[in-house]
C-alpha cells in the first residue's frame, strides 16, 4: 500500500515535473566554448606550469570531493567506473569519468563538466540520479570545477564500457528525477556568509560543497531526498545499515565540545583523544579527508564546531536507564574480561592508540547500531598518512551470543556516566544476521 | 531443551576455556605490533594459531608473502569473505605488509590434531594426493610445492600443516568452482579443477593425520621443483 502511494505521488510529481522542464529544458550543450586544457601538456612547454599547477589543485580538490571512492574499483583502473552502488532503489553503477573519447568524458569540455557538477544534468541532456551528490556539488565553484575536470582530463583515459544500472521500476524512469529534482534539489553556488570568518566560509564550502558531508549525515527520506531544515541531523545511512550521527547533537556527533585540534585529528588521522572513525567514516578519511592540508582541516573543524546546537533534547532520564542489576554485573564481567585491557576499566581507553568509551557520544548517542555493529564485526580505523598503522578491533560475533553482547553494549553505554539507554538481545539479533560492510 | 544446552556447555566447557586464552586480548606495550593485531585474534589467536572455533585457519608462521596476497585480496575485495573484507577495508599495502610479516614469524605450538571419521580407502586416496600426485588426471602431488615437510614455500605458497579438514575442503572447493582465486598464472586453479568432490574430501581428511614437523618455517623458493607456473611465486 505505502509503495504504491509512493508511485502515485511519484507519477504527479513527475507530470509536474515535465511541465516545468519543458519551460527550461536546456539540451545538450554546444560544442567547446572553453577548449578543454592540453591533454599532453609537455607539448607546450610555455604552459606546462600553469597547466601543472592547475591539475595539482584540481587533483587536491577531486580528493576533497572523494571522486575516487565512488568512481574506481580497487583492483580497476583509477576512475574508470564500474563500481556498484546499492541504493534502496537497486543498483547504479557509478560511471567512467576517465577521458577517453567513447565510454569516459574525452569529449566533454569545462562547460559541460561545470553544468554536471552544477544542475545534475549530463553532456547528453540526462539527469543524473542523485547517488551523485550533484545537490551538494551545485556550491562547487567555476573555477574549482575547471580544476578538477583539468585533472580528470590529465589521467590516462581507459576504453571500458558503463554498465547500465539495475533499477526497479518505477525508479529506472529517469523522468522520475524531475520530481525529485523539484522537491530536494536547489541549484547555487556556496555564497559566503559575510558575518562569518573567511576560514569559516573555508570550511562550510568544503563541508557543504566538495565533502558531500550531508550525503550520510543528513537522513534521507523514503524517496531518496533530504530537507535542508533538518541538515546534519543525523540518519541511518541507505543499504549500509550504519547510522550516520548528527553533526548538530552535543549528544552525538555535534563537536561543539571538542577542540580544534581534536576535531582536526579525526578528519585527518582517523584518531582522535576522543574517539575514532570507523565504518563508513573510515572510508570517507582514507579516501579524501586524510590528504586535506591543515589549513582545510582547520577551517572544516572550524566551520563544524560552529554548527547550531539544535538538538535541545535532554539525556534520557534515569528510568529510561534503568538495568537489571544482573545484565550490569553479567555485562561489567564480560567487558572486564574482553574489553579493559584495550579500553579501561574505567572506560578510558588509551588515547590516541584507543578510544574512550566513558563519555564517547559514538557510544552513548540514542541509537546503539554502530555500537552493536563494532561489537560483532569489529573495526579497524583508517590506515592514513598520519596515523598509517591503525590499531583495531576483533569481531566478537562468534564469541558473545546476542543476551552476552546485548550486556556488554548495556554497559558501556550507561556506566561511567554515561547517558546511554540499555540495548535489548533483539537489537543484536537483527544486526548480527547481516553480513558486515 | 534448557537441561540440554547445560549439558553441552559442560562437555564444552574445557574446549572452551582453552579457546577463551588464545581469544582474550593480551599485549605489553600500545604502542607495539601485538596491540595493532588485536583485531585478529579473536579468530585467529593471540599467536595466529587459530582458535577452537570451527572455520578459523591458523596464520602463524605462514610465508608473510602469502599473508599478505590475501590481506590485500581480501582488502581489494578479490578473496569473498565479507568479515575480512571489512575489516581490512582501509589499511594500507605497506602496514597489511608488516602485519603478514608478523603472523610469519610466530611459531606457536599445533594445536592437538582432530580425530578423523575418514575410512581407510578415503585416507589411502588422500595419502596418494599428497605425497604422489596422480599422474593419470595431471594432478601434481602437493608436497610438489607446498614442501615435502607441507609447511609452505617462500615466498606465495602457504603452508598446509595446523588447518582444519573443514577449512582445506572449503578452500579448495572454492577454487574448483572459481570463487578464490590467484595471481595468474593461477596454478591451484589448475589442480582444483582437476580434483572431484571425494578427491577434496581425501586429500582434507589426510592431511588433518599428519603430525606437526619439529621446524613448521616454510621451504625456500625453489621454481626448478615445480610442476606448474604459479603467479603468486614471482
Amino acid at each position: 500500500m505505502r509503495r504504491f502511494l509512493v508511485i502515485v505521488i511519484l507519477v504527479a510529481l513527475t507530470v509536474i515535473g515535465i511541465l516545468l522542464w519543458n519551460e527550461m529544458h536546456p539540451g545538450p550543450i554546444e560544442q567547446a566554448s572553453t577548449p578543454a586544457p592540453a591533454r599532453n601538456p609537455e607539448a607546450k612547454p610555455a604552459a606546462t606550469n600553469a597547466i601543472t599547477q592547475q591539475i595539482a589543485r584540481g587533483e587536491y580538490l577531486a580528493r576533497a570531493g572523494d571522486c575516487t571512492a565512488c568512481h574506481t574499483i580497487p583492483t580497476g583502473t583509477l576512475f574508470a567506473g564500474g563500481r556498484a552502488m546499492p541504493t534502496p532503489f537497486g543498483n547504479i553503477y557509478v560511471p567512467n569519468i576517465t577521458p577517453d573519447d567513447e565510454t569516459g568524458i574525452g569529449r566533454w569540455t569545462a562547460d559541460d563538466f561545470y553544468r554536471m557538477m552544477h544542475t545534475g544534468i549530463s553532456k547528453d541532456g540526462t539527469l543524473l540520479y542523485p547517488a551523485m551528490p550533484f545537490a551538494s556539488y551545485t556550491k562547487v565553484t567555476r573555477k574549482d570545477s575547471d580544476d578538477i575536470f583539468a585533472y580528470l582530463m590529465s589521467v590516462p583515459p581507459v576504453r571500458q564500457k558503463n554498465r547500465p544500472h539495475e533499477l526497479r521500476f518505477p525508479f529506472n524512469k529517469r523522468e522520475l528525477l524531475v520530481g525529485w529534482r523539484t522537491l530536494y534539489f536547489k541549484e547555487g553556488e556556496f555564497q559566503p556568509d559575510p558575518q562569518q570568518s573567511a576560514q569559516w566560509n573555508r570550511g562550510a564550502y568544503l563541508v557543504e560543497g566538495l565533502g558531500h558531508c550531508a550525503m550520510c549525515h543528513t537522513k534521507v527520506n523514503a524517496l531518496g531526498g533530504s530537507r535542508e531544515s533538518e541538515a546534519f541531523e543525523g540518519g541511518m545511512i541507505p543499504n549500509q545499515n550504519w547510522y550516520a550521527p548528527s553533526l548538530t547533537s552535543n549528544r552525538e556527533a555535534g563537536l561543539g565540545e571538542w577542540s580544534i585540534d581534536e576535531i582536526v585529528d579525526l578528519l585527518q588521522a582517523g584518531v582522535s583523544a576522543r574517539g575514532t572513525t570507523y565504518g563508513p567514516m573510515a572510508e570517507v578519511v582514507y579516501n579524501s579527508l586524510q590528504y586535506m592540508n591543515d589549513e582545510d582541516a582547520k577551517a572544516m573543524a572550524v566551520y563544524l564546531k560552529a554548527l547550531p546546537q539544535r538538538d535541545s533534547e535532554p539525556p534520557p532520564p534515569s528510568s529510561a536507564r534503568l538495568v537489571q542489576p544482573a545484565v550490569m554485573e553479567s555485562g561489567r564481567k564480560i567487558y572486564d574480561k574482553q574489553c579493559a585491557l584495550c579500553h579501561g576499566s574505567e572506560g578510558k581507553g588509551h588515547p590516541p592508540f584507543l578510544p574512550p568509551l566513558a563519555g564517547n557520544q559514538s557510544i552513548t548517542m540514542a541509537s546503539p547500531v554502530n555500537s552493536i555493529r563494532m561489537v560483532l564485526n569489529g573495526g579497524y580505523s583508517p590506515g592514513t598518512k598520519r596515523n598509517p598503522r591503525p590499531h583495531g578491533m576483533p569481531p566478537f560475533a562468534h564469541i558473545l551470543n546476542d543476551e552476552e553482547a546485548a550486556a556488554v553494549l548495556t554497559y558501556i553505554r550507561v556506566a561511567w556516566n554515561n547517558t546511554g539507554t540499555p540495548v535489548a538481545p533483539a537489537q543484536v539479533n537483527e544486526l548480527r544476521k547481516l553480513l558486515p560492510e | 531443551m534448557r537441561r540440554i544446552v547445560v549439558a553441552v556447555l559442560c562437555m564444552a566447557a574445557p574446549f572452551m576455556a582453552r579457546s577463551q586464552e588464545e581469544s582474550v586480548p593480551a599485549f605489553k606495550s600500545f604502542d607495539s605490533i601485538e596491540a595493532r593485531v588485536q583485531g585478529c585474534v579473536t579468530c585467529h589467536g593471540q599467536s595466529g594459531q587459530g582458535t577452537n572455533n570451527g572455520y578459523f585457519p591458523r596464520i602463524a608462521g605462514k610465508p608473510a608473502g602469502y599473508l599478505y596476497n590475501q590481506l590485500v585480496a581480501f582488502r581489494d575485495g578479490v578473496r569473498h569473505y565479507p568479515p575480512m573484507n571489512f575489516l581490512v577495508a582501509y589499511l594500507p599495502d605497506a602496514y597489511l605488509r608488516e602485519i603478514a610479516e608478523h603472523y610469519a614469524r610466530q611459531r606457536p605450538p599445533f594445536a592437538p590434531r582432530e580425530a578423523t571419521k575418514a575410512d581407510t580407502a578415503t585416507l589411502e586416496r588422500g595419502r596418494m594426493l599428497v605425497t604422489r600426485g596422480d599422474g593419470s588426471k595431471q594432478i601434481p602431488a602437493c608436497v610438489d610445492c607446498h614442501g615435502t615437510g607441507l609447511t609452505g614455500m617462500d615466498p606465495g605458497i602457504p603452508g598446509l600443516v595446523g588447518l582444519r579438514p573443514t577449512y582445506i575442503a572449503a578452500q579448495l572447493t572454492r577454487w574448483r568452482v572459481g570463487e578464490r582465486h590467484a595471481a595468474e598464472p593461477d596454478c591451484m586453479k589448475r589442480i582444483a579443477t582437476r580434483l572431484t568432490e571425494p578427491d577434496v574430501a581425501a586429500v582434507s581428511a589426510f592431511l588433518a593425520t599428519l603430525d606437526p614437523p619439529a621446524d613448521p618455517s616454510p621451504e625456500k623458493s625453489n621454481l626448478l621443483r615445480m610442476p606448474l607456473a604459479c603467479g603468486s611465486q614471482r
